[in-house]
């Protein structure tokens, strides 16, 4: 399945700001349930962000991101009409996306 | 939490190994080390490459003094410096402490905000990477709700 990744940003003098939020449940396996088990580990591990084909920022993350991620960053050299893609990979090799075109 | 501890770590050592065969997969999993670290030391080492650590205040390091929930802590990393190639956030305190690694690119700049867990009141070091050296800065934060409980 899937997950989506919404994102939104405006460019300012050339930088696009851009922020995304990751709806994930970001388990970090130590956590326990209600009946005493243990939920498993289930948390992105990777990031890449994307100007048009080009890789702008890779993250590397661990469990101790919050659920839901939110993340912030910047691109240079931004034009009206890039577009910008956030594709992520979690433990269990599910993948989210999404994409923004910049006006 | 010991007996699921040690399944994970099998895994990962599978998945290592199924990695030597495969060179895509190889990159993905090469800097997982340092995130199963369960002690500073041990992921700065995997982190670092031997590059040396110096403090610094040419590095903007924003997160609250007091977060009420551990559970949501916002954390700003910027740096005016030249020639970054990764920010990197580590919670002392944290079971795994090293909690985030972004490698900016040439495209991008080098600020980033998210938000993570804290499990109680920590040190919390900000690290940023140039080719040669590694620049740190660091910050005291009390947490009054843990993040453990999700």
């Amino acid at each position: 399945m899937a997950g989506k990744v919404k994102i939104r940003g405006k460019i300012k003098n050339g930088v696009a700001e851009i922020k995304s939020l990751m709806p994930h449940p970001m388990e970090t396996g130590t956590r326990r349930a209600e009946d005493g088990s243990v939920v498993p580990a289930h948390y992105i591990q990777n990031v890449t962000c994307y100007k048009n084909d080009t890789v702008v920022m890779k993250a590397d993350w661990g469990a101790a991101v919050s659920k839901n991620p939110f993340f912030s960053f910047q691109v240079k050299n931004a034009n009206p009409g890039d577009v910008i893609r956030v594709e992520w990979t979690d433990n269990l090799n599910e993948t989210g996306s999404g994409e923004l075109v910049l006006k | 939490m010991a007996h699921s501890r040690r399944r994970f770590m099998r895994a990962g050592m599978l998945l290592g190994a199924a990695g030597a065969f495969l060179s895509a997969p190889l990159r993905a999993f090469a800097a997982r080390p340092a995130f199963e670290a369960t002690q500073i030391d041990d992921a700065l080492s995997h982190m670092l490459n031997g590059r040396p650590v110096e403090e610094s205040d040419a590095i903007k390091f924003k997160i609250p003094d007091i977060a009420e929930n551990g559970a949501v802590v916002p954390v700003s990393i910027s740096t005016d410096m030249e020639g970054v190639t990764a920010i990197s956030l580590v919670i002392e305190k944290n079971p795994n402490p090293l909690v985030a690694r972004f490698h900016i690119l040439p495209d991008a700049v080098a600020d980033v905000s998210a938000r993570v867990k804290m499990g109680e009141s920590s040190m919390v070091r900000a690290y940023v990477e140039t080719a040669d050296k590694v620049y740190t800065t660091s910050k005291e934060v009390k947490v009054t709700i843990g993040g453990c409980g999700g």
